[in-house]
């Protein structure tokens, strides 16, 4: 099992914070317009959700998969988008970025009197804790591609 | 700067810490503005911006989902307090429209050892609860208006923190979407 990448978005699409582990396919754009047309994407698959689901829709768009890898997504309701791409098999991503966003965002981030909310991330301290934190969790195994 | 606080679980700091701690700021600010409205609205600022970031701490500790009603709300808001202050104030005082309620404190640990002079009669000396709420509403998408109805440093009972939704914002489109 293993972990490819991490996209962080604001409420207005801002990509606040971006890291890759085992990504072995570049998309070959560069990391602003990877992450404009990521976002676009997540609020386009937002939107369609909220209107096609048959009941009332709870919690919205979880995950998606394809048959390399699955897209998980976490919006917390101060609109932060967590977006984590992983192998199909990872178990439970959804409880790893909610412990993430306690742990390690609000830890290293918010609470960081240097960062100002609604920009880019620069913090080496929350690099190396993020860094830790995903590479101690259970679904960041080697890599079986 | 963080570091060294984050280890501090912020239910094992010692209350009265924090309310000479904001005196201190309140007097200071005092001194630095001649106006006292001026103070009130720094006041107010202040506890805006704490507010945008409490309110994901707040979000992260309890994975409260969003707010459907106005009464959830004020439930949250309540829950915060506990948190934040170990106060629980009461809510009342609804207006018809359930838009509009009150925060009953029976005793506000940020006035402990407070006795406002007679000069100081327009100073909103907790006004940073205000900021506090308004800020971390308007994370959420709620942008209320918040202010004072009655204090117990200015001779009222309790001290009655007044909440009224004014509208619901939207999500942000991204860029170059119409």
């Amino acid at each position: 099992m293993t972990v490819f990448n991490l996209y962080i978005f604001d409420k207005f699409g801002t990509l606040l914070y971006y890291t890759e582990w085992n990504r072995t396919k570049k998309s070959g754009m560069t990391k602003e317009e990877e992450a404009k047309l990521t976002y676009g994407m997540l609020y386009s698959i937002k939107s369609f959700v909220a209107k096609i689901s048959p009941h009332d829709p709870r919690e919205g768009f979880l995950y998606y998969k394809t048959n390399r890898y699955a897209l998980h997504y976490l919006e917390t309701p101060s609109g932060l988008k967590f977006v984590l791409n992983t192998d199909t098999a990872a178990l439970n991503v959804k409880e790893l970025l909610q412990l993430m966003y306690a742990k390690v965002w609000v830890e290293y981030v918010v609470r960081d009197p240097l960062w100002t909310p609604g920009t880019p991330v620069t913090s080496e301290l929350f690099q190396t804790k993020l860094d830790e934190f995903i590479k101690q969790s259970s679904i960041f195994g080697l890599r079986s591609i | 700067m963080s570091r060294q606080t984050s280890r501090f679980d912020a239910k094992k700091v010692n209350a009265e810490f924090l309310t000479l701690t904001y005196g201190a700021l309140v007097t200071q600010m005092l001194r630095d503005f001649e106006n006292v409205e001026d103070v009130n609205k720094q006041l107010e600022r202040i506890g805006y911006n704490m507010g945008m970031r409490l309110i994901e701490d707040f979000l992260a500790r309890t994975q409260a989902p969003r707010c459907l009603e106005m009464r959830e709300t004020a439930d949250r808001i309540q829950q915060a307090f506990r948190i934040y202050l170990n106060v629980q104030p009461s809510i009342s005082n609804w207006s018809p429209a359930l838009d509009e309620f009150s925060l009953i404190f029976d005793s506000n640990p940020l006035t402990e050892f407070v006795e406002l002079p007679q000069d100081l009669t327009n100073l909103r000396y907790s006004s940073i609860f205000s900021g506090c709420i308004r800020g971390a509403l308007e994370m959420v998408q709620l942008e209320v208006q918040c202010w004072f109805a009655q204090d117990q440093l200015k001779g009222d009972n309790v001290t009655e923190l007044r909440v009224k939704f004014i509208r619901r914002l939207e999500d942000a489109i991204p860029a170059g979407e119409d």
